[in-house]
């Protein structure tokens, strides 16, 4: 049994570097803990300058997402004990511009998200005394998975795609199209088109699949964004073969 | 908003293309690459050969076989140049060499099946 | 995207990493991926070689035994066993994708992956089977 381990901690202080430098710490070893414990240790501990984000520590606010040892993980629900000996690596998440330290800049993200219209677009919204939208379990099913997304943004740092062209919309952002798109309740499929048809919006995709793998949701942005190309395609032929059909 | 693309269309190509090339090229270049030139099988002969392909059911599955592969490749081949290169400012003369290339491949295809005596 | 927000204006600089060139090389899951975009380029070849087949048969016995003859050598061979591993890995992985583009649920429960993809091999084995039966025996 090992009593310490290392992190090889990113540091980016734009006031004193024009590029990102490691700065290796040397943390007690515990079995329980997950590596946002351990900067949290080196914050209360050894440096109060290093910056980064965290909030819920349980999976659930999704703004711990960093580069553990090259892979994008939730700090919080990555162990330390998956890495022994170390080092371990922690570096922000990656194609994002960096703030500060382990700080991403996120309004790209923000901006996608809002773009893809992600709430329920109604025709004709029906009157309070009509009662509520209902929704079957079968119906709730055909959504859930993609509804299950925290923003982490760790499926964008998984994504060649999105590193090498930042127009593109991104698995997340898609995902969450797709989950209102096969909701119920929503009509907003039509207008949602446009924004996703274009070459940035799900045509960009090459399927690489690592979004899925390193979603730690489960929510497959992958398969959801492949699902929508097959009905887009669908769509589209049936606009061409009857033109008359689609306004 | 921005434009429509023709994306729809060369997706579709691309997909029937995977699904023809995955389930019949491994077993017919096994056949025709290996088995056949080591002599771990007799090969067929020309005129046995022959009476398969002139059967117009055999001309057209190869007429498929030939043409939606290659738009396939031209699909993949176009995306892997535009992000794995990083020249996606060539990305006219790219697309024009992946599928134009695709188009003259199924002419080729057709003209060739056609003429078969 | 185009919208500018005013709080960014402020902000210190910014580090931005450029992706690199070789970055399929850096990562396994990232080659693997590439392996299997460069499966097409040996799906493309095999268009071409039938197309060298078709056109010899078309052109009478002696340029298809000349055909032959240059699959005999050591060159076509190697060819031809590296585009059929190539050609395999497509299968494989295109099979093992399906169940993602195209999840069946049947009472509102999705299918296994292994239940959507296994339908597919099964198919393959078939078909191969049918081909191989009319090239040989036909
Ligand atoms: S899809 Fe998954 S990886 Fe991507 S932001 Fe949502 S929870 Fe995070
Ligand atoms: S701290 Fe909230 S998801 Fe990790």
């Amino acid at each position: 049994m090992i009593d310490t381990i290392t992190l090889e901690v990113a540091r980016y202080r734009p006031e004193q570097e024009t590029e990102p430098t490691f700065e290796r710490f040397e943390v007690p070893f515990n079995k329980d803990w997950v590596v946002l414990d351990a900067l949290n240790y080196i914050k209360d501990r050894l440096d109060g300058s290093l910056s980064y984000r965290w909030s819920c520590r349980m999976g659930v606010c999704g703004s711990c997402g960093m580069m553990v040892n090259g892979e994008p993980k939730l700090t919080c629900a990555t162990f330390l004990s998956k890495y022994v000996p170390g080092p371990i690596r922690v570096e922000p998440l990656r194609y994002f511009p960096v703030v500060r330290d382990l700080a991403v800049e996120m309004t790209d993200f923000m901006d996608k998200l809002k773009s893809v219209k992600p709430w329920i677009i109604r025709q004709e919204e029906r009157p309070l005394s009509e009662g509520e939208y209902l929704q079957t379990p079968v119906q709730l099913d055909n959504y859930k998975q993609f509804s299950m997304c925290i923003n982490c943004m760790i499926c964008y740092a998984a994504c060649p795609v999105y590193g090498l062209d930042h127009h593109f919309i991104g698995p997340a952002a898609l995902a969450l199209a797709q989950r209102y798109n096969m909701d119920s309740r929503d009509q907003g499929t039509d207008e949602r088109l446009d924004l996703l048809s274009q070459h940035e919006g799900i045509w960009g995709c090459t399927f690489v699949g690592e979004c899925t793998k390193a979603c730690p949701k489960n929510v497959d942005p992958a398969g959801a964004i492949q699902q929508y190309k097959l009905k887009a395609a669908t769509e589209w032929f049936k606009s061409f073969l009857m033109p008359w059909g689609r306004k | 908003m921005g434009k429509r693309s023709n994306e729809p269309l060369v997706w579709s190509l691309f997909s029937s293309g995977g699904v023809i090339a995955a389930f019949m090229i491994p077993i017919l270049l096994f056949l025709f690459g290996l088995a056949f030139p080591l002599g771990w099988i007799e090969a067929p002969g020309y005129e046995q050969i022959m009476t398969l392909v002139r059967h117009p059911l055999t001309r057209l599955v190869l007429f498929g076989l030939c043409s939606l592969p290659l738009f396939h490749w031209a699909h993949r081949f176009r995306f892997t140049l535009y992000d794995g290169l990083q020249i996606k400012h060539l990305n006219e003369l790219i697309t024009v060499f992946c599928y134009g290339g695709a188009v003259v491949g199924t002419l080729l295809a057709g003209y060739i099946l056609w003429n078969i005596p | 995207m185009k919208e500018t927000h005013n709080y960014t204006l402020y902000h210190p600089k910014w580090y931005r990493e450029r992706v690199s060139t070789y970055w399929w090389a850096r990562q396994w899951s990232y080659f693997r991926f590439i392996l299997r975009e460069l499966s097409s380029i040996f799906v493309a070849y095999f268009v071409v070689l039938i197309l060298f087949l078709l056109h010899a048969l078309s052109q009478g016995p002696e340029s298809y035994a000349a055909i032959q003859e240059w699959l005999r050598t050591p060159f076509a061979i190697t060819l031809n066993f590296i585009s059929l591993l190539f050609t395999l890995f497509h299968t494989i992985t295109w099979f093992n994708l399906t169940p993602r583009a195209m999840p069946v649920r049947i009472g509102g429960k999705r299918l296994p992956d292994w239940m959507i993809a296994a339908p597919n091999y099964v198919a393959w084995v078939v078909i191969s089977a049918i081909v191989a039966w009319f090239v040989i025996g036909g």
